[in-house]
């Protein structure tokens, strides 16, 4: 999707702020949600892409406004929602100190061994050294393909193993596993003439993101 | 502008105070339910408190730094060598790729699309690496990033950025600095910051040593 999440590139944001010590926490909450997603998504209530997903759902505004752990906050309550663990209003009942009924749950999920590397028979469509093109989409869904590769042409610079696909599995449409490249785009190609010298962009993209270059 | 509203100043930011009481109701309404276990959540906080963090990453880069063949063992597999160290780690072991910085090439990581980072190894990402103005602009203006962060390239290093899309992990091994010849290897270790592990800096020996 063409979600707000979608940053790489974007002007405006203004500089890059370092906080001195910085501690690994900022309040009591961020470790609460912390500690509550890993057991919603190690529970198997939604996998990591779900998750993710859920993230990238929030309202732009809101993304922008509610923070790191805010932003998985808002994620959690809306999954959880969805899953029909938590009915609409739930949290903000509970949270104004108003009855919450009991809601009957859902069976509980299978809680899924962690890794995401999986084995395929069928071999590699590309090789190290192809000139490959991130493809060109605008499905709503579930990507880990950015705007700003789209319809750049780059070259496969090494090969991972295959992964679960997270467009699929986001949506419970299965793990669909495919091999993933990592690709190396020019800078010219991504940002134009007035690219900064010097530098280039390595990423990890699945197969299905990538078409051939003649 | 970005992500500053993480909890600071909790009484006077709507949003924060907004977050923590929904937060504090989620939680109590998933313990209800038996979807969560408070003691689990106890358990992973503590583990980022006060186990992962990126001394490990620091210790990785300091025997590398004295030890060619731990150098070689740490590029194969940097998993083996954490355990060859003895090093905590969190159960989630996602492939990490090191990548080392030279003088001729100085990679450096991001998450373009949410903030992943090798936090089994190195424990949580700082909030600069979360908040937009880094992930919009490294992958496109590297070098002036950087410079704003206090690491001013010289123009002929090639600055290589990896967005870490996908779930492989990246960690920079970065080149050992002049001037720490003879220096232990805790005293190395010392040198190697969590900036250095992502690549907006690189460890220096300072003028007073």
């Amino acid at each position: 999707m063409h979600g707000i999440h979608d940053l790489g590139g974007m002007h405006g944001f203004g500089s890059v702020a370092k906080e001195p010590d910085e501690p690994v926490f900022h309040a009591r909450w961020e470790s609460r949600v912390l500690g509550m997603v890993y057991q919603v998504v190690g529970y198997g209530w939604a996998n990591i892409d779900a998750f993710r997903h859920g993230i990238e759902r929030t309202p732009p505004v809101d993304y922008l406004t509610l923070g790191y752990y805010g932003r998985w906050r808002a994620s959690l309550e809306r999954i959880l929602v969805e899953r029909g663990v938590l009915a609409p209003g739930d949290v903000a009942a509970r949270a104004a100190g108003a009855t919450v009924p009991a809601t009957p749950l859902p069976a509980s999920p299978t809680a899924v061994e962690y890794g995401f590397e999986r084995r395929l028979d069928a071999p590699p469509r590309f090789r190290v050294g192809d000139a490959v093109r991130a493809r060109v989409t605008s499905a709503a869904g579930h990507t880990r393909l950015p705007r700003y590769v789209a319809g750049r042409r780059g070259v496969v610079a090494s090969m991972h193993a295959a992964y679960v696909f997270p467009d699929t599995n986001a949506h419970g449409r299965g793990e669909d596993p495919q091999y993933l490249y990592n690709v190396r785009f020019g800078a010219a190609e991504l940002w134009g003439a007035g690219a900064e010298p010097g530098m280039s962009l390595r990423i990890d993209l699945f197969e299905p993101y990538l078409e051939p270059v003649a | 502008m970005s992500d500053h509203h993480d909890g600071h100043d909790h009484d006077h930011d709507p949003i924060a105070r907004r977050n923590a009481l929904r937060a504090e109701a989620l939680e109590s309404l998933l313990i209800e339910r038996g979807i969560v276990d408070p003691a689990l959540i106890d358990a992973v906080v503590a583990r980022f408190e006060q186990d992962i963090g990126p001394l490990n990453g620091s210790k990785l880069v300091a025997r590398a730094w004295i030890d060619p063949e731990f150098r070689t063992r740490l590029i194969a597999d940097p998993w083996a060598a954490a355990e060859e160290l003895a090093l905590a780690t969190g159960p989630e072991r996602t492939p990490i790729v090191v990548l080392e910085n030279t003088a001729a090439t100085h990679n450096v990581v991001v998450c373009t699309l949410c903030s992943c980072y090798p936090s089994s190894l190195l424990g949580l990402p700082p909030t600069w690496y979360k908040s937009p103005p880094y992930r919009s602009r490294v992958v496109r203006e590297p070098r002036a990033v950087l410079r704003e962060m206090g690491l001013d390239l010289p123009a002929d290093t090639e600055v290589r950025v990896w967005d870490s899309s996908a779930e492989v992990r990246y960690m920079i091994l970065p080149a050992r600095p002049a001037g720490t010849d003879g220096w232990s290897e805790d005293r190395l270790a010392t040198l190697v910051t969590r900036d250095a592990l992502i690549g907006v800096a690189r460890p220096e020996v300072s003028a007073r040593g």
